[in-house]
């Protein structure tokens, strides 16, 4: 999270921005306001009362008690009020911090669902996670931190200088002058040691690098033998993160003894010339006392207000990761129509569309579905297939061209009620972290548990949920699932659905072909009378196909089913005899 | 456990503490000092006094400082020191489990006991070494200098040290398990943040978005809820310490005020006592931090502590004698003698009861469904998993009988996984041996990935990135095809290695295996295309084994493997084939 070096222009942006979010709670922030400035007040004010009562006990015989119990009362109630209202004064501060990432974080989430697919596919996972979480999370700290030090720092640097003022002008101008003097060692070490702490980052990122890496290759490492050098390899890394470390270490911790030892002289100076003047006549020795809590205190809100910017400046730029996801441009929904009833008479005329404007990928592409027709796809890696399904469900949209169900252009239907005429099984087996019943009825969360059954024994996946630990309410972790499995529940997920146009991508490519088999059926009784468009490179799914369209470089290169496609003898007939190369052997 | 990596540290882990305390005690003396200036010097006018204690002041700033900066070297070293230790040894320990135990742990997770673990346990014994014992010092210091001024006015510490610790203690208490359960409700929300960003097909294609925000906001009200619960329950800690400090103080002065009426002691002795009070509690808030501080320290050196006592699970001979070492061309390549394998103690057998034999050169198909075990039984030959039951052997000997370098000669693996290391394609095909760029363009050519060394600058030298992700699947998968074969292992296991090419490159592959290579090779497939030319095909279901032979035969007797195969070559469509004479 560092390097967020902000320009001044773009620090007020984002600050408007917060606002936007903050501001909602604005009563609260008077209030927080108001009590750390009484707070302040009170907690600077108690050791001068305390110093009065000291200067009450003068010596033997020369001790005011009246006057020692009427501040012992007066403290008294002004330490409960401190205590009360900082209390309060956290929790206000509390509430306004989480309240306010919550709300930015809750908006975040209803952008990210609206996002268009190719923000999403085109930045990774990984970073927009840490932005919504980590980089919110900081930036709550932070915020939190600014509310609660901020501005008691301000009031107490304040009023401790009236305070002192009020006691002694000189020792209040030596403590005023000296106390820099921490400012610039600190600094100094800090400007030391910054280099050394950028090392270790760079030198801790290459470790890490390399523990990803081994770690994830272990299978590799273990056949190759590789533990020796990939030990030696470690080592040499980690022993100059140690040189680094040790110095970044050290150097950063300097810093407190350094400012300490200033203190401490600043100390010994207050008392010195606060002697004399007492001799002088000039100040008390209770008044001696508060001076010198002060000496002992003065730097602490400077320090705090140094790192509270510091940490401010950090959760600004954390805010500001967060804006730019809540302010990429959502999708933007042009169409009205919701036709309810679909008949799956598919025309696409001219299409063309590319992911990187600047190199063509899919262009005049033409076809024309009618309504229950099987349609296959086929052609090499990258040529296009995946591209097409995603025009398909508008996850994208055309450069050019249009797409039309039952006459109807996809660009006038509402993204949901085109989207719910499909039913879709992608290659990629994606489940929710949830029970398996919820995973299934996942495009109907009202199914029965008789109408789940149902479908995942068409599926073909009931024999193995059935063996599940809690069957239905078994909850899916990650790793419990074979990549068979999870693509079976994510048909079984359609199954259930009935969808009028059926997409399948890849979709039992992790399947063994036994089952596969069964599973075919049970799609062929799904897709009977209804569009299906299907990506395979199995030839049996192929085969069997109304349409095959064979793609290459994003342009449909020929159309036909199996047996005009043999006869052509073109690129299709080479994929084909491509398979059956082993046989003739 | 862990405190052995500060071992090689034991002068710096006792000198930092201790310089630490002579820097605690010039603090403490600084008190005392003042009090001088009052009593002795302002009561009675007596100047060379306040000089005097003003040059002792002075000193002891010096002497503080001088101490401190000692003992903050001494710590950083022993701590720096003991995490290097710690990581490399935990970084050996975690190359050396074996592979069962990795899956058990998690990959994720070993990840991160070594990165972020070691360095939160790192700052938590360098914060230990320096603060451990100088908090509590100053703290009894404090009391103890103030029993020696005055017992009597003293006596007001034993109430509110006791108290502070208590109230410190009690809110930290509750507190600790609550940061822990809001840790795990942002989990929980991150969890949820990415299952939105990865299913984001699905989910949209489902028309699920509004019920995806409905949870995320339950969960972040959650959350919420819980983070100030939690603050408010925090924010006791600074209000009720300063109640208990400066009520504290107003007992002192009271009973102070009597003492010094009475003549007993000075006002300076009322102010030194005053001063060690404010420093105490400065003390004890430092002490609060500290502890938090230790106790994250705490959770992640048992979290390290838990990986380095897990049992590598795996043994090798140090060096297997000389008969093990030869190997004979007339014995079996490799045996299988009723084998089974169980990942767990509890689960079902991935292979059970697998018997067979393989000549030196042949090829053998593997041939199942998905979780038939296919993975499970060539795992076996290189020892990534020891079998539960039965044994394996290698040219005539257990495959627990060769010591691991021996063991690693013989087989080469290319596994199901792509991986591919960041570092130079040649790095990346040697993997730390020996061989010429002509030894190592024959493995490339005969694994077809010539034309992607040709086709990225430098050639062998070129870069690979991290994850190989400059790299196609096909590419990938083509290098790690010829890795294993620069090894020129006598034993060749590819599984389900050729998954992401096409189905000409994968023919000409075997084609070049088997007409440049004399190697015993294992090939997993789901292909039948790719298998239906070894010499032997193991066919096998739900683990056990279904069929054993070679092609022509297993069509005759096999249900499973004619089931398999006809899926993948629908008869009408194989007679077509052969009625037209073959396909060129």
């Amino acid at each position: 999270m560092s390097g967020g070096k902000l320009k001044k222009e773009d620090k007020n942006v984002i600050l408007k921005k917060v606002w936007a979010f903050l501001g909602r709670y604005r009563l609260l922030l008077v209030l927080s306001i108001a009590f750390s400035g009484i707070t302040a007040f009170l907690t600077l004010y108690i050791p001068v009362l305390f110093g009065n009562m000291i200067d009450d006990a003068a010596g033997k015989g020369k001790v005011d008690f009246k006057g020692i119990a009427s501040y012992s009362v007066q403290i008294l109630i002004f330490i409960i009020v401190t205590a009360l209202m900082t209390w309060i004064m956290n929790a206000i501060n509390n509430r306004l911090a989480y309240r306010t990432v919550r709300d930015i974080r809750s908006r975040a989430i209803r952008q990210i669902v609206k996002l268009p697919l190719s923000y999403l596919d085109s930045h990774s996972t990984g970073d927009i996670v840490s932005r919504v979480i980590a980089d919110a999370d900081q930036f709550s700290d932070g915020l939190l931190l600014g509310l609660t030090q901020l501005f008691s720092g301000l009031m107490t640097i304040i009023f401790t200088l009236v305070f002192m003022l009020m006691k002694s002008i000189p020792i209040t101008l030596i403590i005023v002058v000296m106390t820099p003097v921490t400012f610039v060692i600190a600094r100094f070490i800090a400007t030391r040691s910054y280099k050394k702490f950028w090392d270790q980052s760079i030198i801790r990122g290459e470790q890490t690098s390399l523990v990803n890496e081994m770690i994830s290759g272990e299978d590799v490492v273990r056949a190759f033998g590789y533990e020796k050098i990939s030990s030696d390899r470690f080592r040499e890394i980690n022993l100059r993160l140690q040189d680094c470390s040790e110095k970044a270490l050290f150097f950063s911790s300097l810093t407190n003894p350094s400012t300490r030892a200033v203190n401490s002289v600043i100390y010994a100076f207050v008392a010195l010339i606060g002697a004399f003047m007492i001799l002088g006549g000039h100040l008390t020795v209770g008044g001696l006392t508060v001076l010198l809590t002060y000496a002992n205190q003065y730097m602490k809100p400077f320090n705090d207000i140094s790192s509270v910017i510091t940490e401010l400046q950090n959760a600004l730029a954390c805010a500001g990761r967060i804006f730019e996801i809540i302010e990429t441009p959502a999708e933007t929904e042009t169409g009205r129509l919701e036709p309810a009833e679909t008949k799956g008479v598919v025309a696409i005329k001219d299409v063309a569309f590319s992911y990187d404007k600047s190199s063509k990928l899919i262009e005049d592409f033409n076809l024309d579905v009618k309504s229950g027709m099987r349609v296959a796809i086929v052609g090499p890696t990258g040529c296009g297939k995946t591209t097409f399904i995603n025009l398909l469900m508008r996850f994208y949209d055309v450069d050019r061209g249009s797409i039309s169900i039952d006459g109807v252009n996809l660009k006038e239907m509402t993204r949901h009620a085109l989207r719910r005429k499909f039913g879709m099984v992608l290659q990629d087996t994606w489940l929710m972290h949830s029970t398996v019943r919820e995973n299934i009825a996942f495009g109907k969360p009202d199914a029965t548990d008789e109408e789940i059954i149902a479908a995942a024994k068409e599926a073909k996946s009931y024999s193995f949920i059935k063996k599940m630990p809690e069957g239905l309410d078994t909850i899916i972790e990650e790793d419990d699932l074979s990549q068979g499995e999870k693509q079976l529940l994510c048909i079984t997920r359609v199954m259930l659905i009935h969808p009028d146009i059926l997409i399948l991508d890849e979709a039992t490519s992790s399947i063994d072909t036994r089952t596969e088999m069964l599973i075919q059926s049970a799609f062929d009784k799904l897709m009977k009378g209804h569009t299906s468009f299907i990506v395979a490179h199995r030839l049996k799914t192929i085969i069997n196909a109304d349409v095959i369209v064979v793609m290459k470089d994003g342009r449909i290169i020929e159309t036909g089913n199996h047996e005009e496609l043999m006869k052509k003898g073109g690129f299709y007939y080479d994929l084909y005899n491509a398979q059956f190369d082993g046989i003739q052997r | 456990m862990l405190l052995r990596y500060l071992k090689p540290y034991r002068k710096e882990s006792i000198l930092a503490p201790l310089f630490k305390l002579l820097e605690a005690l010039m603090d403490l003396i600084v008190p005392v000092a003042v009090a001088a200036i009052i009593d002795k010097g302002i009561a009675k006018g007596n100047k060379p006094v306040i000089f005097t204690n003003f040059a002792i002041m002075i000193i002891l700033a010096a002497a503080g400082l001088a101490f401190s900066i000692t003992a903050q070297w001494f710590a950083a070293r022993a701590s720096v020191g003991f995490s290097t230790g710690l990581r490399q040894d935990l970084y050996d320990h975690i190359m050396r489990l074996s592979l069962k135990e990795i899956d058990k742990h998690g990959r994720d997770t070993l990840i991160t006991r070594m990165t972020s673990d070691v360095n939160t346990l790192q700052n938590g014994v360098n914060m230990a070494l320096r603060l451990l014992l100088r908090s509590p010092f100053i703290v009894a210091g404090s009391m103890i200098l103030s029993f020696l001024i005055d017992a009597k006015t003293a006596m007001i510490f034993a109430f509110v040290v006791p108290l502070l610790a208590v109230t410190i203690f009690l809110i930290m208490r509750y507190t600790i398990p609550l940061y822990r359960k809001v840790q795990s409700r942002l989990d929980v929300l991150l969890g949820r943040t990415r299952e939105n960003l990865t299913g984001a097909r699905v989910i949209r294609a489902f028309s699920r978005e509004p019920a995806e925000v409905k949870e995320f906001d339950r969960e972040n009200d959650d959350l919420t809820r819980l983070n100030e619960f939690t603050g408010r329950l925090s924010a006791l800690m600074n209000p009720m310490t300063f109640a208990i400090i400066n009520i504290g103080i107003i007992v002192l002065i009271k009973t102070g005020a009597v003492r010094i009426n009475s003549g007993a002691i000075g006002q300076g002795s009322v102010v030194a006592m005053y001063n060690y009070m404010a420093q105490m509690v400065i003390e004890l808030v430092k002490m609060a931090g500290l502890l938090v501080t230790l106790n994250r320290g705490w959770a992640s050196g048992d979290r390290i502590a838990e990986i380095l006592k897990t049992d590598p699970g795996m043994t090798y001979p140090d060096k297997a004698d000389d008969s093990v070492k030869e190997e004979s061309g007339s014995k079996d390549a490799v045996s299988f003698s009723n084998v089974s394998l169980k990942y767990s103690e509890t689960g079902d057998d991935a292979i059970k009861n697998i018997t067979f034999t393989v000549k030196p050169g042949q090829t053998v198909g593997i041939i199942g469904g998905t979780g038939s075990g296919k993975s499970s039984l060539v795992n076996l030959i290189p020892r990534f998993y020891d079998a539960t039951e039965g044994s394996v052997s290698l040219f005539g000997h257990d495959v627990r009988d060769y010591d691991k370098d021996t063991l690693n000669d013989l087989v080469a693996v290319v596994p199901q996984k792509a991986v591919l290391f960041s570092g130079s394609i040649r790095d990346n095909l040697l993997m730390g041996r020996k061989a010429s760029d002509e030894e190592i363009m024959n493995s490339v050519r005969i694994a077809q990935a010539e034309n992607v060394i040709m086709s990225k600058p430098g050639g062998l030298d070129a870069k690979i990135e991290q994850n190989g992700r400059n790299l196609s699947g096909g590419q990938r998968q083509r290098l790690t095809i010829a890795r294993a074969l620069v090894k020129k292992s006598p034993v060749l296991i590819m599984d389900d290695s050729s998954s992401a090419l096409d189905f000409a490159t994968d023919a000409a592959l075997r084609r070049a295996i088997r007409e440049k290579l004399d190697m015993t090779v294992f090939i997993v497939s789901q292909r039948t295309s790719s298998i239906m030319n070894a010499d032997v095909i193991v066919v096998l279901d739900d683990g056990k084994m279904a069929g054993l032979g070679t092609h022509e035969e297993l069509l005759d007797s096999c249900d499973i493997y004619r089931e398999i195969y006809e899926s993948q070559y629908p008869s009408d469509i194989t007679e077509n084939i052969k009625a037209e004479g073959g396909v060129a």
